[in-house]
């Protein structure tokens, strides 16, 4: 039996990985994929604690954040298109409409 | 044979998420995270997570990604060039880097709670998910698909055309 904190270790990885993916890139699209990541490993963690605790409540969690997830992913790569389709560009850095 | 299994799946999948966000074209980025989404589905199946796990390959690895891929193909999205990191995400990664590993210190210098199956094996069976599902969590589970149809609606007025006027 693998002890919990190891589980609990890749996931905070995982989500370093993604907050880092997201505050270094430029690439809005890899920005989303980090986004993906970072829900994933809190994912890692819920139903590692689910498993540990003998709760099943955990895994509806994931449940829900998956399908959120889902919904999220469709929504932004619609914006990103659309964005594209004003500017040509998916570079974070050249969206700068709204700076003074 | 679990353990081997684990360290297989945690290793290759924080490799691959390395991969993610080191890789310049976004379509090795795309294809990287699908695998990396995989190894998590494995690593659902060692909790005892079936339902996940099959979740999580027909959901993420199947219609997110098919979704990222299609999108990266219709935008025809160069390579990325070098560009030089900004101060701010090097010192926001460093700080959630740093805050992560001074929490599993703390952590473990308090002794990692071993609740540990106490009573019983809880297995996430599609059974005993959807049980709770449908009495518990009815009403949140009604919501979500009130959640999709919105999503659903959003997606098509953005990628509407405007008309000329």
């Amino acid at each position: 039996m693998i002890p919990l904190h190891h589980y609990l270790l890749v996931s905070a990885g995982l989500f370093i990985l993604g907050i880092a993916g997201v505050l270094l890139r430029r690439n809005a699209l890899i920005i989303y994929m980090s986004l993906e990541m970072i829900l994933n490993a809190s994912n890692l963690a819920l139903v590692a604690f689910s498993r540990y605790n003998g709760d099943l409540n955990g895994q509806i969690f994931v449940f829900f954040i998956i399908a959120v997830a889902a919904a999220e992913v469709a929504v932004g790569l619609a914006i990103i298109v659309a964005l594209f389709r004003l500017k040509q560009t998916t570079r974070v850095s050249d969206l700068t409409t709204l700076k003074l | 044979m679990e353990g081997t299994l684990f360290y297989i799946f945690s290793g290759a999948m924080l490799f691959l998420g390395l991969l993610v966000i080191t890789s310049r074209n976004p379509v090795n980025s795309a294809i990287f995270l699908v695998l990396l989404l995989f190894f998590m589905a494995g690593l659902f199946v060692l909790l005892h997570a079936f339902f996940l796990a099959a979740i999580q390959v027909l959901v993420y690895a199947g219609a997110v990604m098919v979704l990222f891929l299609f999108v990266i193909m219709l935008l025809n999205v160069k390579d990325e060039e070098k560009s030089k990191n900004h101060w701010f995400g090097v010192l926001g990664s460093a700080f959630v880097t740093a805050a992560l590993i001074l929490e599993f210190f703390m952590l473990l210098r308090d002794g990692v709670p071993q609740l540990l199956l106490h009573q019983r094996d809880v297995v996430g069976t599609t059974e005993a998910v959807g049980k709770l599902l449908f009495s518990k969590y009815l009403l949140p589970f009604e919501v979500t698909s009130v959640l999709l149809l919105v999503a659903m609606i959003g997606v098509v007025v953005l990628s509407k055309k405007e008309k000329p006027s």
